[in-house]
């Protein structure tokens, strides 16, 4: 069997790519909670960007929003902590401090969100450029605070600690891996799937979610029928802002328990290239967040445990800065082979004016 | 009998200014407010950082302190002409995308890669005399912003993808692509921390003050260049059409696909430029970390002046005046520098916000709008032209 596939290896360029297929079966089941863990800040954005245009509404605003919630989350954690304290439960390390954190950082974004809602919406403003003012206002500020902070060496009120899951699960011959990678995880990282499959069936399966379409693509048509496309927006924009603080509050609150200027570092805009690769749908977009975190997965991966043999040598020569822009470099590359092929919302980016009353 | 001539009325002076009036008070008024939310952010934030005793003059301690590093002295002016210089280069370089219909945030990028592509190019002639080692530097950092700006324009003008997305991937690309430049190729062997030799003779040379260098006079030219190339010429002309009305110049005949990726290409060069100016003018060398705030500010540069090479000047003064004033507003006052980018979301905030301002105070007869940007997110979805 080894000698097979050492002749396979040897093969000019196929053989390559058979080490390439090699590696990945090899290192992808070990590092697949770590895929999965990357990917939940990339999905709850494009999450809230999915149901945003759904409704008909541009939100460039995601990245800011994340990096304002993350902000917010570790600041009220900060100054609460010393008077809730309390015990970590056992599973997932909840304390009131970080459940009230949690719950500052949900109602940041729902502001932020509101912000942009009225801006897109009733002022009809420019929705790119109100997404972009939103994201140099959350750097601008989140900045100006974290300096003011900084100095005062404030101490965190520590972060939701991992699942784990019983050792025989992890084990079990070929799926055990999977259940590795959806298990052995924070809360807000295990919720993402259930909130992907139940924004999925409420979009597409669910009366509210034909009203959310229906403004997304003829907003005339369906004020015919007696939706009120302002109010569906207002709504569907808001929540989309609770979604979007959840991955603000996942960067400063699971996957670490600080807060660093700039630390979505461009999350929030792979979640829109994750929105438009996966056709406007929770499903889709989540399937491409996992396509660009894992790129970034085994990008680190080959940095760190580089395979051996031949492609070990060619993939060691490329510096080690390469892998730091190699997720954003497949995003690039993956979005203009998709985007022509993708069609988002008919009346996305549209600002709505009713119809007058007679 | 002689013709009777006709009877035009001499413009009064009462006309001038109200014409100027509906063309600057949107942003005049965006910047008082801004300054007033800053005032309250300012108040704020020592409620809700504890620390000192409550000062209810710190907001104008810190205002005045910001003045008086920007304008205080012949040193501060020659300082707040040195940091206007790349926001004006910025500035032209959004604004042309933006008169195109193209939001390039991507300028940041740009930036980086034109310092890059100058100091490679200058640390290679920096021997050589200034007259030659000068240009071939610069030309160096636009051609290198210009590269930058050309791959998102084809993306769109190909396949549709947004430049929203595209730039900003470039943008964090473009860290990575300096920090693996500065320290592999051009790392001057043996320095603790990744650091490029010194341009040498390609450093721009020094016209006013102590620091006031070259590229304050090649920004000025920029914008007599960028004016003329957008209003005085045929393919200028056809950029502005492409931003206006992108179905009217695909019925006229224009090859919408060719101006986009021109656009941003000419765009990217601007960007490249600035970063040329900042490395051979101020810096005259390249750490793996280098990092400025203009290739955002351009943004904000471009959008309060609405995108007209003039109104850019001044917009640009503006955010450099902020930009130099603020390490003094913070040695003076203890607001941290970064009250600037608040100040200055706050301005974009208001101007975006204009039907709601122009309905709460009143306004009539004023310019209100951003010009081109409902092209840029007509275009969002994936829109292609057609030629």
């Amino acid at each position: 069997m080894d000698a097979l596939i050492q002749a396979l290896y040897g093969i000019p360029i196929l053989g390559l790519v058979l080490q390439f297929a090699g590696y990945l079966i090899e290192v992808v089941p070990n590092i697949s909670p770590i895929i999965l863990q990357a990917a939940t800040p990339i999905a709850l954005g494009a999450l809230c960007g999915v149901l945003c245009e759904r409704s008909g509404v541009v939100n460039i605003g995601i990245e800011g929003t994340m990096l304002t919630t993350a902000f917010v989350g570790w600041y009220v954690g900060v100054l609460v902590a010393p008077i809730l304290g309390g015990e970590p439960t056992a599973i997932f390390g909840f304390t009131p401090a970080l459940l009230v954190a949690l719950g500052a950082a949900l109602l940041a974004g729902l502001v932020i969100s509101a912000l942009h809602a009225w801006l897109s919406i009733s002022v009809r403003a420019d929705q790119i450029i109100s997404g972009t003012i939103i994201n140099i206002a959350a750097f601008g500020l989140t900045g100006y605070l974290n300096t003011l902070i900084a100095k005062t060496s404030p101490e965190g009120a520590g972060a939701f600690t991992q699942f784990h899951p019983p050792k025989e699960l992890i084990q079990l011959p070929i799926i055990g891996w999977l259940f590795d990678m959806f298990l052995s995880q924070g809360p807000i990282t295990m919720s993402v799937i259930v909130i992907v499959i139940v924004f999925q069936l409420l979009l597409f399966r669910s009366r509210w979610g034909l009203r959310t379409r229906a403004v997304g693509e003829h907003p005339r048509a369906a004020e015919t029928v007696g939706i009120n496309v302002i109010r569906v927006r207002y709504r569907n924009v808001m929540l989309a802002g609770l979604l979007a603080s959840l991955g603000g509050a996942f960067l400063s609150m699971e996957a670490t328990n600080s807060f660093q200027q700039g630390m979505t570092t461009g999350r929030g805009f792979i979640g829109l290239a994750a929105m438009i690769v996966g056709r406007w749908s929770p499903l889709g977009a989540f399937g491409a967040a996992l396509l660009f975190s894992s790129s970034q997965g085994i990008g680190q991966s080959i940095n760190f445990f580089p395979p051996t043999g031949q492609l070990g040598d060619i993939l060691g020569g490329l510096p080690g800065q390469f892998y730091d822009a190699l997720p954003y470099v497949v995003t690039i590359i993956v979005l203009a082979g998709v985007v022509g092929r993708s069609i988002p919302p008919a009346a996305d980016g549209q600002p709505y004016e009713r119809e007058a009353a007679t | 009998m002689s013709e009777a001539s006709p009877i035009v009325p001499r413009r009064t002076m009462s006309a001038t200014l109200r014409e100027a009036w509906a063309i600057i008070a949107l942003p005049l008024i965006s910047i008082a407010l801004a300054l007033v939310v800053g005032a309250v952010v300012i108040l704020a934030s020592q409620i809700v950082v504890p620390g000192k005793p409550f000062n209810p003059l710190l907001p104008l301690t810190a205002y005045l302190a910001l003045a008086q590093g920007a304008f205080g002295s012949f040193g501060a002016i020659v300082n707040t002409l040195v940091a206007t210089t790349p926001l004006v280069l910025g500035g032209l370089s959004v604004g042309l995308a933006f008169k195109a219909g193209l939001f390039n945030i991507g300028a940041q990028g740009q930036f980086l890669l034109g310092a890059l592509g100058s100091v490679a190019v200058g640390v290679a002639f920096s021997s050589a005399p200034p007259i030659v080692a000068i240009p071939l530097a610069l030309g160096a950092g636009m051609l290198a912003g210009a590269a930058w700006g050309f791959v998102p324009g084809l993306l769109k003008a190909t396949s549709g993808a947004h430049e929203v997305v595209t730039t900003i991937m470039l943008n964090y690309t473009a860290i990575a692509v300096v920090a693996a430049t500065v320290s592999g190729p051009l790392d001057v062997p043996g320095s603790p921390s990744p650091i490029t030799e010194a341009v040498g003779n390609a450093a721009l040379p020094i016209i006013i003050g102590n620091v006031g260098h070259l590229g304050i006079a090649i920004a000025l030219a920029a914008v007599a260049i960028v004016a003329w190339l957008l209003f005085r010429t045929t393919r200028g002309f056809e950029i502005r059409i492409v931003g206006a009305n992108p179905d009217a110049a695909r019925y006229a005949g224009m090859h919408a696909r060719s101006l986009i990726v021109l656009t941003m290409s000419l765009a990217g060069s601007l960007a490249g430029l600035a970063g040329a100016v900042v490395v051979l003018g101020v810096t005259h060398q390249m750490t793996a970390s280098f990092g400025t705030t203009v290739g955002f500010d351009s943004i904000a540069v471009a959008l309060l002046g609405r995108s007209n090479p003039v109104g850019i000047i001044f917009a640009a003064l503006l955010f450099g005046a902020m930009r130099a004033g603020g390490p003094l507003m913070q040695i003076q006052a203890g607001i941290p520098a970064e009250l600037v980018d608040v100040l200055q979301a706050t301005i974009l905030l208001f101007l975006v916000a204009n039907p709601f301002i122009r309905r709460v105070l009143r306004l009539r007869g004023v310019k209100a709008g951003l010009g081109e940007v409902d092209t840029i997110t007509r275009t969002y979805g994936g829109e292609v032209s057609t030629r």
